[in-house]
């Protein structure tokens, strides 16, 4: 009696079709030794949103009666493997609404394993990964976030990557023969396979310890009972905002303390406070009224309201105010006014060098700029 | 002093000859109601018929919108009782079915709109007669659902729906069930009550904390999941329970204000007192030409009875089980067709014999299927219904369950 569960958590839409290859081709691995597997989505994410973390499942079991126990549910209740296909996402995940945020690894197994596809050293993403109670492993795969999604295929093998990994870091679930005839099966070259292959002699795994990395305590969310919520499906509107950051001046909408959507973003605007001529653009414009207006008159993202969509980069009518940088640069939420307040020069030298370091990367899949999908890394990492 | 035509035209109490649809209309005008919509289809649309004439001669004020669809209508008295108007619409057959996304969220958002249904039988093909299914059809869904039998009961049931369905401990909508023809197209004598009476019986309808409104910022039916729906469920079935509690208090206070009424709101019941063998039940218009049946088996010595049922949700278990429990055998004549469902029986008829299962002493239930599509149900009907249910009492033992009465072979 053995199940293995297996979860992939990727950006919606962006990388959905990446996803599904590998859940699948999991189950079609399994096949070959003789198991039964099932693979599925996470429904509460269906419709996807562009870029709205969502999850795929591919469970296998010895037979078809175990594997009944795992059939008929929406998310497994844990995992043997995490996948995260998009190192951003280590910060935590939040659905489309009503979930909280919910840890990259709050579902892996003591003992099982993260793997994330990330160009960043695994100690700078365990300082963004929420620590867990029990051991657990991680490991990378050297790689950009694949933008592999719906829409728009990029077939940069990621999917047979992620499919080599997999079968070093968890041998019970498949071996990697396995695995190298399930993707000849589905019709994919030679090529896939040797980066199985390679990845799969590369992969590593680096223990982590209980306690270690993120000390934030999440939020969350405590659904009402019948009898404490309100009746008419009614939801109570958020009330009107005071003064900024509770002070005097300036303008800070109330917001959701449940629902806050960044881990939606994979980029983040910066803003150059000196350059900024108040013109309110991206205030009216942000569909999230991430906005808070400063006590003299300017304009500061609330980096727990912002989604990332780029609107305020792209209605900005300054050439160097508003600039989208990749979200794996940071760290925290922390209000960037008031960093800038703090020492004007230290903020615009560390604002320079994001800018400077954008430039030479750009990331796949902000839906950062109207119309979505331009931007598109220039290279595609392999060492 | 002067008065206004609405008040000139309801200041004294009066005789109206009338039709059950006017009935409604007319007290539509003494609710004042806030919100009308119309589509027309045949027999609601002599509601909207006598609708438009009140409010074209000045017997009240209202909104009244003739919307391009069913759809439309439903939709449009469900968001104005959401901002707290008092509301009134209706349909017959499948236009009521057309509307049924809007009908079906209407009790889910617990919306306290009464609508009017002329039940009609279900296109194709075309048939104006009566059946019951089209107003049955909502019965899983939080609707309220009455079958009025006379022109008097349609006035007075709608001046008592929105005082129950606008209760806070209710919220939900109301249906009124008026037999095509029989009841939308004949006309009898109708005491009218003055605007007065209606004043101190009916007080306006406040939505309270649950009103959309700028002042009051709320989001009303917003995307759920799996994680909350069960809890909304659960919420609106607690609402149905409560109903019963409030439609009795109503009750008896329309009983004091206009000084008529049954002792129950939820049956009336027939030739009951001497607990007879065999009891007849159904709904609506039907009570008439089964009640003079049951007279003139009286006179030939037979013990028979009648129940009708009223509110046919919220379904009164108790009340049906004391009426009937008593009986020998028990006849539920179905003005409607359930196909496939259990003993290929009527819908009233699976009901009640699920209402009487937990008694210990069971009376036979047979099930009557007669009067579709507005078929008459004539005395020599009734009289052959009572010789089936007779013959199950004699021989121990129902020889067919459901039978189809005055349809031809």
């Amino acid at each position: 009696m053995s199940t293995v569960a297996v979860e992939v958590v990727y950006r919606g839409i962006f990388q959905k079709t990446l996803a599904r290859n590998i859940v699948r081709s999991i189950v079609f691995a399994a096949r070959k030794e003789g198991k039964y597997g099932t693979a599925f989505g996470r429904y509460g994410d269906s419709p996807e949103r562009n870029g709205i973390p969502a999850k795929q499942f591919a469970i296998v079991a010895d037979d078809a009666e175990e594997l009944e126990e795992n059939l008929a549910v929406y998310e497994a209740q844990e995992v043997d493997v995490t996948i995260n296909v998009d190192d951003t996402m280590c910060k935590g995940i939040e659905s489309w609404a009503w979930y909280g945020l919910q840890p990259i690894n709050a579902l892996t197994k003591a003992g099982g394993t993260l793997i994330v596809t990330s160009r960043q050293d695994v100690d700078s993403l365990i300082e963004d990964i929420h620590q867990k109670d029990q051991p657990y492993n991680i490991s990378t795969v050297t790689s950009i976030p694949s933008f592999s999604g719906l829409w728009v295929y990029k077939d940069d093998h990621t999917d047979v990557r992620i499919l080599g990994a997999l079968a070093k870091v968890c041998p019970q679930l498949v071996s990697l023969e396995s695995m190298v005839e399930a993707i000849q099966d589905q019709g994919w070259d030679d090529l896939k396979v040797r980066s199985a292959e390679r990845t799969y002699d590369r992969t590593t795994m680096r223990p982590v310890e209980p306690g270690e990395g993120n000390q934030e305590e999440p939020f969350s969310f405590d659904l009402p009972g019948w009898t404490t919520m309100e009746e008419g499906i009614v939801i109570r509107g958020i009330e009107q905002g005071g003064g900024f950051r509770g002070g005097e001046e300036g303008y800070q909408p109330v917001r959701s303390s449940v629902f806050k959507k960044y881990s939606t973003r994979s980029m983040r605007p910066i803003v150059n406070f000196d350059t900024c001529i108040k013109c309110t653009l991206c205030w009216l414009q942000c569909p999230d009224t991430c906005f808070d207006v400063t006590p003299d008159g300017l304009y500061d993202a609330n980096l727990e309201s912002c989604c990332g969509c780029g609107v305020c980069e792209a209605v900005c009518p300054v050439a160097d105010c508003v600039t989208m940088i990749n979200e794996a640069e940071f760290n925290d939420n922390n209000s960037q006014y008031e960093m800038w307040q703090k020492d004007k020069d230290d903020y615009t030298q560390w604002m320079t060098s994001l800018i400077d370091k954008q430039k030479q990367v750009d990331r796949t899949h902000g839906f950062h700029h109207v119309g979505g999908y331009a931007e598109q890394i220039a290279e595609v990492a392999e060492d | 002093m002067t008065t206004t035509v609405e008040e000139q035209l309801f200041m004294t109490e009066k005789e109206e000859l009338i039709s059950g649809s006017e009935a409604v209309a007319i007290a539509c005008a003494l609710a004042d109601v806030d919100v009308i919509t119309a589509y027309p289809i045949r027999p609601y649309d002599t509601v909207m018929q006598y609708v438009s004439q009140l409010k074209a001669n000045g017997a009240f004020d209202c909104d009244f919108i003739v919307a391009e669809s069913e759809h439309s209508q439903f939709e449009i008295v469900k968001h104005a009782s959401s901002v707290g108007a008092r509301t009134f619409c209706g349909s017959s057959g499948v236009g009521w079915f057309y509307a049924f996304e809007a009908i079906a969220v209407t009790a889910g958002l617990r919306l306290p709109v009464v609508a009017m249904v002329g039940n009609r039988a279900l296109d194709d093909p075309g048939a104006f007669g009566v059946e019951h299914n089209d107003a049955l059809a909502v019965r899983d869904l939080g609707w309220m659902l009455y079958w009025v039998a006379t022109a008097q009961e349609a006035l007075d049931m709608a001046l008592m729906a929105w005082r129950i369905a606008e209760d806070p401990r209710a919220f939900l909508p109301m249906a009124l069930s008026c037999d095509g023809s029989f009841l939308t197209h004949s006309q009898a004598i109708v005491n009218v009550p003055t605007q007065e009476q209606v004043n101190r019986f009916l007080p306006g309808y406040d939505r309270g904390k649950l009103q959309l409104h700028p002042d009051n910022p709320i989001t009303v039916a917003p995307q759920v999941n799996e994680d909350w729906l069960m809890e909304i469920r659960r919420q609106s079935n607690e609402a149905m329970t409560r109903t019963p509690a409030v439609i009795k208090e109503v009750y008896e206070e329309f009983k004091q204000v206009f000084g008529r009424g049954d002792p129950s709101p939820f049956i009336e019941e027939y030739m009951m007192d001497d607990d007879p063998d065999i009891v007849l039940m159904g709904m609506g218009t039907l009570a008439l030409p089964v009640r003079v049946a049951i007279r003139r088996m009286r006179e030939q010595g037979k013990k028979v009875g009648f129940v009708r049922l009223k509110f046919f949700r919220p379904f009164a278990t108790e009340e049906v089980q004391q009426a009937l429990g008593g009986a020998k055998a028990v006849a539920v004549v179905d003005r409607d067709y359930s196909f496939g469902s259990p003993s290929f029986g009527g819908v009233l008829f699976n009901e009640v014999r699920a209402a009487l299962y937990p008694l210990e002493k069971r009376p036979h239930v047979v099930n009557f299927i007669a009067g579709l599509g507005g078929r008459e149900v004539r005395v020599r009907d009734v009289e052959e219904m009572v010789e089936i249910t007779q013959k199950a009492i004699d021989t121990g033992k129902i020889e067919q369950e459901c039978n189809w009465i005055g349809v031809r072979e």
